[in-house]
């Protein structure tokens, strides 16, 4: 069974931590992501960049509409998520109306990758 | 010992991330700077002292909230014992507050609170060398002690500096309800530029300087993203936001080992900071999509073309001309027409440059790098002597020894080469 660890946190406290505080937390974590990566266990791990940097497409319109900022509503859940190679937010808004047509309802926040490691799981 | 650290470090970031939202809410309160701050001060020393044994409270915003509140309370009835008392449940016990915040966070408070503080700091009676310093007492929490460090100023006259701010503001009747739209975008664009200021301050930095007053930068990136998050759609926080993480990122990169500056072109690209281009990148991209441009946008976007060039060689210049050109109508000033005519000189040549410059000699004449900009063009042109000349006036103007030291390296090399061609006609 493959899992998805979704990692939430407040977003302000993150960023005022210090270039060197952040780093040791990065490192730390490093530490167990190489373990899982030798056992051929670790997916994609992505860093994400800040909400302030994000879009959302809500769909459940025609045309679906185009939000400044991070998804908001509490009465929806996240059920998955795509990471998608674009080159700029024009051509991920326009991967997201594609899937959008295809699955109608609910919305997308689409959000810049900071850090991104492939992972090593077979398929 | 290492893991001692580490959680001191994470109730230190608390305790700065908090700021803004706790200091507004008991701005709310008290309707007073310096009881909302003294509140959250006494709030703060309780979690240095409790946090540590009992952990972190699950919304530490809200505890140091309820904290803050309930010793301002007690400070305010031990000053006037006439004073009524306050209801008995806002007073009661504060340890187990957490469970029982009358004051949950709801997204209204949250916004109005915090665009209060920063309008308040930013008042429009308030001079901009006071609104910096009360913003980075109030709202970002930085001691008197580091501001005036950064302003390059003694304690007392910042500490003068801020009291002078807190005074207007007290007398200057402050409305504590929202303001209307009009209101808001006007104080939105003074919040704006006084980030922008602190940026300036920090990035304008050099010398013995930098470690003293770079952090100002940081800070600036904080409250424009603290302001972003407060006007999600507002194209030009965007801007604001992408403009101070392009430029920030650069920051290592623009003085060598020994101090001197290091012009864009000749920086090591590699030494730019990779992640904070790429927020930069993703904000301009955002902004630009509402198509409703501005100066921050524009500089943005400047810095963007910059900064996706891997080589100077692949710089956009034309693109770049064509921005400037948009600012100059944005924002006329005659500094924006100096940086034009770098770019025109990259596109057309240094003649077009010199020609766009020539007119603005009486206005910028006590600007260094007018000067600096005009002996260059004039080096190009092999005009060495006007060349000379033009870089002993921006020596004169230099405001650093860094900016006079990077002159002299021109006049050094127009004198060895003058002192070459001399060798050579013998």
């Amino acid at each position: 069974m493959l899992y998805a660890i979704l990692c939430y946190h407040d977003e302000a406290m993150v960023g005022s931590w210090s270039k060197d505080h952040d780093d040791a937390v990065m490192e730390k974590l490093a530490v167990v992501q190489d373990k899982l990566t030798r056992q051929g266990r670790l997916g994609p791990v992505a860093r994400l960049l800040p909400t302030t940097a994000a879009t959302t497409l809500r769909k459940e319109g025609d045309p679906p509409l185009v939000l400044d900022g991070p998804f908001a509503e509490t009465k929806e859940q996240l059920l998955g998520f795509y990471i998608i190679e674009a080159k700029d937010l024009d051509d991920a808004l326009e991967v997201a109306r594609d899937l959008g047509r295809a699955n109608p309802g609910g919305s997308y926040e689409i959000r810049p990758v900071g850090v991104f490691r492939p992972g090593s799981i077979a398929s | 010992m290492s893991n001692i650290a580490s959680d001191l470090a994470w109730i230190d970031a608390a305790l700065i991330s908090a700021r803004p939202q706790a200091v507004g809410a008991l701005l709310r309160y008290f309707r007073d700077l310096d009881l909302a701050e003294e509140a959250y001060q006494n709030a703060c020393l309780r979690a240095l002292k409790t946090w540590p044994q009992n952990g972190p409270p699950r919304d530490a915003t809200a505890w140091l909230i309820m904290v803050g509140r309930n010793s301002g309370i007690d400070d305010a009835r031990r000053r006037n014992r006439l004073a009524e008392l306050p209801p008995e449940d806002a007073i009661s016990d504060t340890d187990d507050a957490e469970g029982e915040i009358a004051e949950r966070l709801d997204g209204s408070h949250y916004r109005d609170d915090i665009l209060r503080l920063l309008f308040i700091c930013c008042h429009p009676q308030l001079p901009a060398t006071q609104q910096i310093a009360l913003a980075l007492r109030i709202v970002s929490g930085l001691t008197v002690k580091q501001i005036a460090r950064a302003f390059l100023v003694s304690e007392a006259a910042m500490e003068q500096r801020i009291t002078r701010a807190k005074a207007a503001v007290a007398k200057a009747d402050v409305p504590f309800e929202t303001p209307g739209a009009v209101e808001r975008s006007e104080r939105l664009a003074a919040v704006a530029a006084m980030i922008y200021l602190v940026f300036n301050e920090g990035y304008s930095a050099s010398g013995d300087s930098i470690a003293e007053r770079a952090p100002l930068c940081d800070e600036a990136i904080r409250l424009a993203r603290l302001l972003l998050r407060l006007f999600p759609s507002e194209p030009e926080i965007m801007g604001l936001l992408s403009l101070l993480l392009l430029q920030n990122a650069r920051a290592g990169a623009r003085y060598d080992a020994d101090g001197g500056i290091v012009l864009l072109d000749d920086q090591d690209r590699s030494r730019w900071n990779k992640p904070m281009i790429a927020e930069g990148m993703a904000l301009i991209d955002k902004a630009m999509r509402h198509q409703s441009s501005g100066p921050y946008q524009v500089q943005a976007a400047i810095a963007a073309l910059h900064s996706s060039a891997a080589h100077p060689s692949e710089t956009d210049w034309t693109q770049i001309e064509l921005l400037y050109r948009t600012l100059e109508m944005q924002q006329p000033s005659p500094v924006v027409t100096l940086n034009r005519a770098v770019a025109v000189s990259k596109v057309q040549g240094p003649q077009a440059a010199l020609d766009l410059i020539e007119p603005l000699a009486k206005r910028l004449s006590g600007y260094f790098n007018f000067h600096g900009v005009r002996g260059a063009l004039l080096l190009q042109l092999g005009r060495c002597d006007e060349a000379r000349c033009a870089f002993d006036q921006a020596i004169a103007l230099a405001g650093t020894t860094a900016e006079a030291a990077h002159i002299r390296m021109h006049i050094d090399r127009l004198k060895a080469e003058s002192r070459a061609g001399e060798r050579q006609v013998t």
